[in-house]
């Protein structure tokens, strides 16, 4: 039994190549379906997501799965597979059991430590269980990659700090105003970052938006979009008294609002803390407005460079996550090889005659007056109960499912019900377990 | 023995703020935390079961003024953590309260003051109140230094080690204006204790003391930076600063004995 993986993502496969095989949920049930049918793959995932389509299967030979999955693309995708073969990366056993926890830790998106992939990994696998092309084998591989996903962003700061533009103006107004609850935002001009970063302050309960723009029309209409209120370009100096947080981006060629607007309003502020966000160039802020206390005026190359020290630090972070990652690759890899006949059977021997050795030992402490015969006789009783007990299941498990799934299935279940995971691996989880 | 149990498990509380500051993993905070008001506790019953005993205020010399400046302190911070809940505030205040329990032990624990002088409640309220509305002071000059490094990175835009780990300006402003809220009638309060028990000591509310003097000038500067916070807005970087500028009067205050003789000289003899 052996995992592989094959798929393209947004390091190997330009976006044209990458829409052109997305799988939306309708065709991935019936692609799921089309992998049911494979008699190669004995279990399959199908992940497809904007920046990566792949298939995670079991088989009993790897080349075979492999060339199996191609031609799944192939056909599915109707094209023909020499068009998209460079596109494509081929992972085999431990490699594409590592692929599929980086994956899912987001150590291989693109933006770094983005937390949207875990779920669209959770959904991928809904579909498969539901067309019920998973067994034991990836049934484990996919909680355990959850799991994993979960320690590294628990344990490791992959996903802290903004690194996007917008994002990094809400952080920096929180470092700043603490709760935005009872602050209110003024949107200067329109843009998509700059409307993105409003979004993202009303999603932190920022109190109300002012939209001013040129032209009245476009302001009445974006105001409504955020709920907001519609100002004349010339009400923006009245409104920083009650303005807290200022996003710019506007087309204007000069300073929109200069250092001495804001200095008249301090005094009826009282001087609370005003919080600038430039996103326009050129720029719309005196950056000089940052001389006066109580002012912040970020530009956007400000932002930027805060945006390109997080990505830093995520990286530096994704150096620990890699660890997490190797270590249950390892842990993976301990499970699958158990999952065979011999050892199956092996661990359920041991384990009832340390049972049996326990119990013996218990009873033998209070019985007296039993001489060396009846011990041994004591001894051969036991021994034979469980030798006749085990029989008709060890049978059982030598005559094997019909199928290689099925096997598994009976594996897994079998080490299951009576516990062999755990008694022998301290720190295993049973695959319910999230 | 139970002061150095007592500074022990202040000094243990240190390090666990220290801890938290570097690695930033709660567990450091809550252990710190943990040993902190457990000094806390210790200093609590030593002061608590002396003063029940004699009667008398701890504060006959410099060594006992010292320690019960660093319990005021102390106090006061995990009172108003209780609020604010500031986590790396401890790795601040926590030294601060180590150095002077260890100051207060390099000076020797005779007495010059004649006991009686130490009795009475009105001599309770009036140490009592002036020294946490003093411990306020401190913690508010205290929360001022971590406002001015804060306000520094945001304005600065170096968001290292400092920012990450910092609270918002916004909380910082809030519970520096809180403590200087709690401390200014605390130090009214135990002002007019004084001048009652002046009064009933001396036969005179005001004796043109150096301390009562200071004092007066520590009331003013206090009432000013309230009244144009509340008038004008001094907030942010000034109020910060003027917090930390009021320590310095606070300090001239407690030490102004070393250098001119009044009638609370004996407190600060060592």
């Amino acid at each position: 039994m052996d995992i592989v993986l094959v798929g393209l993502n947004h390091k190997t496969a330009p976006v044209d190549v990458r829409e052109c095989f997305a799988f939306d949920s309708l065709e991935a049930d019936a692609g799921l379906k089309e992998l049911s049918r494979i008699p190669e793959l004995t279990e399959a995932v199908l992940i497809s997501t904007c920046n990566r389509v792949e298939v995670a299967a079991a088989c009993q030979d790897p080349d075979q799965g492999v060339a199996a999955i191609k031609d799944f693309f192939s056909r599915t995708k109707s094209m023909p597979l020499e068009n998209f073969e460079q596109n494509l990366f081929v992972y085999k056993g431990d490699e594409a059991v590592q692929h599929v926890f980086r994956v899912a830790s987001s150590l291989d998106s693109m933006v770094l430590g983005e937390p949207q992939i875990l779920g669209q990994m959770k959904e991928s696998y809904r579909l498969a269980t539901q067309a019920k092309t998973t067994g034991a084998v990836l049934n484990r591989l996919m909680h355990r990659c959850f799991m994993t996903a979960k320690r590294v962003r628990k344990e490791t700061g992959i996903g802290d700090h903004a690194v996007s533009i917008s994002y990094a103006a809400v952080e920096l107004a929180r470092k700043i105003f603490g709760e935005l609850t009872d602050k209110k935002v003024l949107l200067i001009g329109a843009g998509e970052m700059a409307e993105l970063a409003v979004e993202h302050l009303l999603n932190h309960r920022a109190a109300g938006v002012f939209v001013a723009n040129r032209t009245f029309e476009r302001a009445v209409a974006l105001a409504e979009r955020f709920r907001g209120t519609p100002i004349r370009l010339e009400e923006v100096e009245e409104h920083l008294k009650i303005a807290d947080i200022i996003i710019s981006s506007t087309g204007a060629p000069g300073y929109v609002l200069e250092k001495k607007d804001v200095k008249k309003v301090l005094r009826a502020r009282k001087n609370r803390p005003l919080f600038f966000i430039d996103i326009a160039v050129p720029r719309d802020i005196d950056p000089a407005i940052n001389n006066l206390s109580n002012n912040f005026v970020y530009d956007i190359d400000d932002l930027q460079g805060v945006i390109d020290r997080n990505i830093d630090e995520r990286q530096k972070e994704a150096i620990r996550a890699e660890r997490i990652v190797d270590e249950n690759v390892i842990k993976y890899r301990t499970w699958l090889e158990g999952l065979d006949i011999v050892p199956t059977i092996v661990s359920l021997q041991k384990k009832l005659e340390a049972i049996r050795q326990a119990e013996m030992a218990k009873t033998l402490a209070h019985v007296t007056g039993l001489d060396e015969n009846g011990k041994e006789a004591i001894d051969r009783l036991t021994q034979s109960i469980i030798n006749k007990v085990m029989h008709d299941p060890i049978q059982f498990l030598k005559a094997g499912g019909h199928r290689e799934k099925q096997k598994k299935e009976v594996l897994g279940f079998t080490r299951d019900i009576f516990n062999l995971n755990n008694s022998e691996n301290g720190d295993e989880i049973s695959p319910d377990e999230e | 023995m139970l002061f150095v149990l007592a500074l022990s498990a202040y000094v243990t509380g240190f390090f666990g703020y220290l801890g938290y500051l570097i690695f930033h993993q709660e567990i450091y905070h809550k252990v710190g935390h943990y040993f902190f008001v457990l000094g806390l506790g210790i200093q609590t019953f030593v002061l608590l079961s002396s003063f029940m005993v004699s009667g008398v205020m701890p504060v006959e010399n410099l060594r006992e003024t010292l320690c019960f400046t660093a319990w005021a302190i102390a106090l006061i911070y995990v009172g108003f953590n209780l609020r604010f809940r500031l986590m790396v505030l401890g790795a601040f205040v926590a030294p601060l309260v180590c150095g002077i329990m260890i100051a207060s032990s390099l000076f020797s624990g005779s007495s010059a003051v004649s006991p009686d002088l130490l009795k009475g409640v009105w001599t309770f309220v009036h140490i009592t109140a002036i020294f946490l509305g003093d411990g306020a002071f401190i913690l508010a000059a205290c929360v001022g230094i971590i406002y001015l490094m804060q306000e520094r990175a945001i304005k600065k835009k170096q968001h290292g080690f400092i920012y990450h780990r910092l609270p918002s300006l916004e909380v910082l402003d809030k519970m520096g204006y809180a403590c200087v809220a709690f401390g200014f009638p605390m130090l009214t309060f135990g002002m007019i204790a004084g001048f009652i028990y002046a009064q009933s000591v001396w036969g005179k509310w005001w004796s043109w003391d150096p301390k009562e003097l200071w004092s007066v000038v520590t009331w003013l500067f206090y009432a000013a930076l309230l009244h144009e916070r509340l008038t004008v807005g001094w907030r942010g970087k000034r109020a910060a600063v003027m917090a930390i500028i009021g320590l310095a009067v606070v300090l001239i205050t407690f030490g102004v004995n070393f250098f001119l003789l009044g009638h609370h000289t004996q407190f600060t003899k060592f």
